[in-house]
């Protein structure tokens, strides 16, 4: 499974990463590089083994459905780079 | 004997003792780092106002007869900890502008026990790196050097480079960092310290930047095995706020320390021994295992099947867990922002311009193996290998307290080495990954140096929630080693 220009364009498409033209030949190389030694991985049977999400299979805690925490929009603006009144501020988006 | 010599243990009898004040201890510190940090460049922030602050009320409450367990002990705070009003960066440009509203519950719980923070510990970017090469503030000088080639500036290892360099120097006592494939250990053993990962789930992660959430582990970083386990003891402990922090109690670490090895089975995996492992680092291997059967342990062979997939696995399991956590860096709600002639062209430049290289790739590599058509073939089957892993581990420790292995391939390297390939980087990880795909604890202890003189570690892997046997065999190859040796850049030095 090898990477070709019009891929590596479709994943920085996804990840919202804005790559430049000049950019994609390199960007091919490295991450192809890296995708072959992880193949590596094809020699290990895996068959009837469940997968692991976590560090190890922990219970997740539960916990009452409450609002615990918030009220205050001017801490949680304070970092905004942009921000009109209590809201986040972004460009015009016209659907 | 300077103040920045002491250790954790010894400052906190000399403060309660009254033979010097948290603020004497907080101004040597604060005046070591006005003098090395603008070489070392191990701190990216110094919080001095806050620092002396701190140190005043640490004073206060000794002056009352409150001594806590780290009233007046200046700390480096790796900068991917959120600290109340001192801005936090994670080695990244993105957050170049963000401070926190809110306390770290790791570095809260560090407050709530007296410490006092010097400043932000330089990092790779996002923790995403081995040698501290990739942060946006600049590489961290190691604070060692090549006998035989004094000019050389090396590395300190990474991702927690910083933390590392400034306790190695006597910037710190101590520092925190965390530990996602090594990035607590690797550089302990590149600098001549303790590192601890402790057991997953048992230091929240709650307010650190988030990398890859499976496998982020805060830890301490400390000069001897006790100060790490006084850290430990501090940092650790349940908190809601963070759904996988484990709701057990916190032993007594310190206590662990004097516990001996004796009637312990101590684990050599096979599959650590490499055909390219450096003589002398399998020669100190052999070492270790001498001086733990020389205290009354019992040396067993072992096996760890799946070791040699470990590196691999991790690295299509880091990436998409990072590819998602860093999807929150949008130039929306907080951080840099860049761009704008639509919401997309903003998203889009904002993350180009913010990133660097290293963590642009594991974002795309990340994106990629979590893709409609490839999560199967890369994500699912690296989450099959995980579970083979943990089973390597839960199989192996049946028989055994606890595994002893090198803690890195190589001591450490100069700058610019290791840099033209990635996977050449990713390889300092390989015998510290597996226990962090399996959250199991481990340490990296210094025990000896090598031809150059420079220091190497070795590592301790204990059972999941039993840190106090991996303190109890750190704390007897530390007193089997006697390590004493100085990195030649410290403070008086």
């Amino acid at each position: 499974m090898s990477l070709d220009h019009a891929t590596i364009r479709r994943i920085a498409s996804l990840a919202r990463i804005r790559v430049e033209e000049h950019e994609v030949d390199n960007l091919c190389q490295e991450l192809n590089g890296i995708l072959g030694w992880i193949e590596q991985l094809n020699e290990v049977d895996v068959s009837g083994v469940e997968p692991l999400t976590g560090a190890a299979n922990m219970a997740m805690a539960m916990r009452d459905d409450v609002v615990t925490d918030g009220f205050y929009p001017e801490k949680i603006l304070t970092n905004a780079p942009e921000r009109i009144g209590d809201f986040f501020a972004v460009p015009k988006v016209v659907e | 004997m300077s103040l920045t010599d002491l250790t954790i243990a010894q400052a906190r009898d000399g403060l309660r003792a009254k033979e010097f004040s948290a603020v004497d201890l907080t101004m040597a510190h604060l005046h070591a780092i006005e003098a090395l940090n603008p070489r070392l460049n191990a701190f990216i922030t110094v919080s001095h106002a806050q620092a002396v602050d701190r140190a005043r009320i640490a004073d206060a409450a000794l002056a009352a007869g409150e001594q806590r367990a780290l009233t007046g002990i200046p700390l480096a705070i790796k900068d991917l900890f959120c600290t109340e009003g001192v801005r936090t960066t994670a080695g990244s440009k993105i957050l170049g502008p963000f401070v926190p509203p809110y306390e770290s519950t790791v570095t809260a719980n560090l407050l709530r026990d007296g410490a006092v923070f010097l400043g932000k510990a330089n990092l790779d970017e996002f923790a995403m790196g081995s040698s501290n090469m990739t942060s946006a503030y600049g590489p961290v000088e190691n604070p060692w050097k090549r006998k035989q080639d004094g000019t050389a500036v090396l590395v300190p290892g990474g991702s927690s480079g910083g933390s590392a360099a400034a306790v190695a120097a006597r910037l710190a006592m101590g520092a925190t960092g965390t530990d996602t494939g090594g990035s607590i250990r690797q550089p302990a053993s590149f600098c001549g310290l303790v590192g601890v990962k402790p057991t997953y789930g048992r230091c929240s992660r709650w307010g650190v930047v988030a990398f890859a959430s499976s496998l982020d582990h805060p830890g301490p970083f400390a000069r001897t095995v006790r100060d790490s386990a006084i850290l430990l003891g501090s940092m650790a402990g349940h908190d809601p706020k963070d759904s996988t922090s484990a709701n057990v109690a916190v032993p007594d670490f310190e206590a662990a320390c004097a516990r001996g090895v004796k009637g312990l089975r101590i684990g050599v995996p096979k599959e650590y021994r490499s055909d390219g492992m450096p003589a002398e680092i399998d020669a100190l291997w052999q070492q270790g295992l001498d001086w733990l059967r020389q205290a009354g342990a019992e040396i067993v062979d072992v096996s760890l099947p799946h070791t040699k997939h470990g590196l691999a696995t991790y690295y299509i399991v880091a990436p998409a867990e990072a590819s998602s956590n860093l999807a929150r860096y949008d130039g929306v709600r907080f951080g840099a922002r860049d761009g704008g002639e639509d919401l997309r062209d903003l998203y889009e430049r904002t993350r180009a311009e913010g990133f660097g290289p290293e963590v642009r790739r594991r974002i795309l590599i990340g994106t990629y193996v979590l893709s409609a058509g490839y999560y199967d073939a890369y994500y699912l089957k690296a989450q099959k290998i995980r579970a083979l892993i943990l089973k390597d581990f839960t199989d192996a420790f049946a028989g055994v307290d606890a595994l002893l292995t090198p803690t890195a391939p190589s001591a450490a390297f100069a700058q610019g080495e290791n840099m033209d390939d990635p996977i050449k980087m990713y390889l300092n990880d390989l015998f510290t990954v597996p226990a962090n795909l399996a959250g199991v604890p481990a340490a990296s202890v210094p025990v000896g140096l090598d031809a150059n003189g420079l220091p190497l570690g070795l590592q301790v892997i204990g059972k999941r929630f039993d840190e106090e046997t991996v303190f109890a065999v750190s704390a007897a190859l530390e007193q089997a080693a006697g390590f004493s040796a100085l990195p030649a850049i410290r403070a008086g030095g």
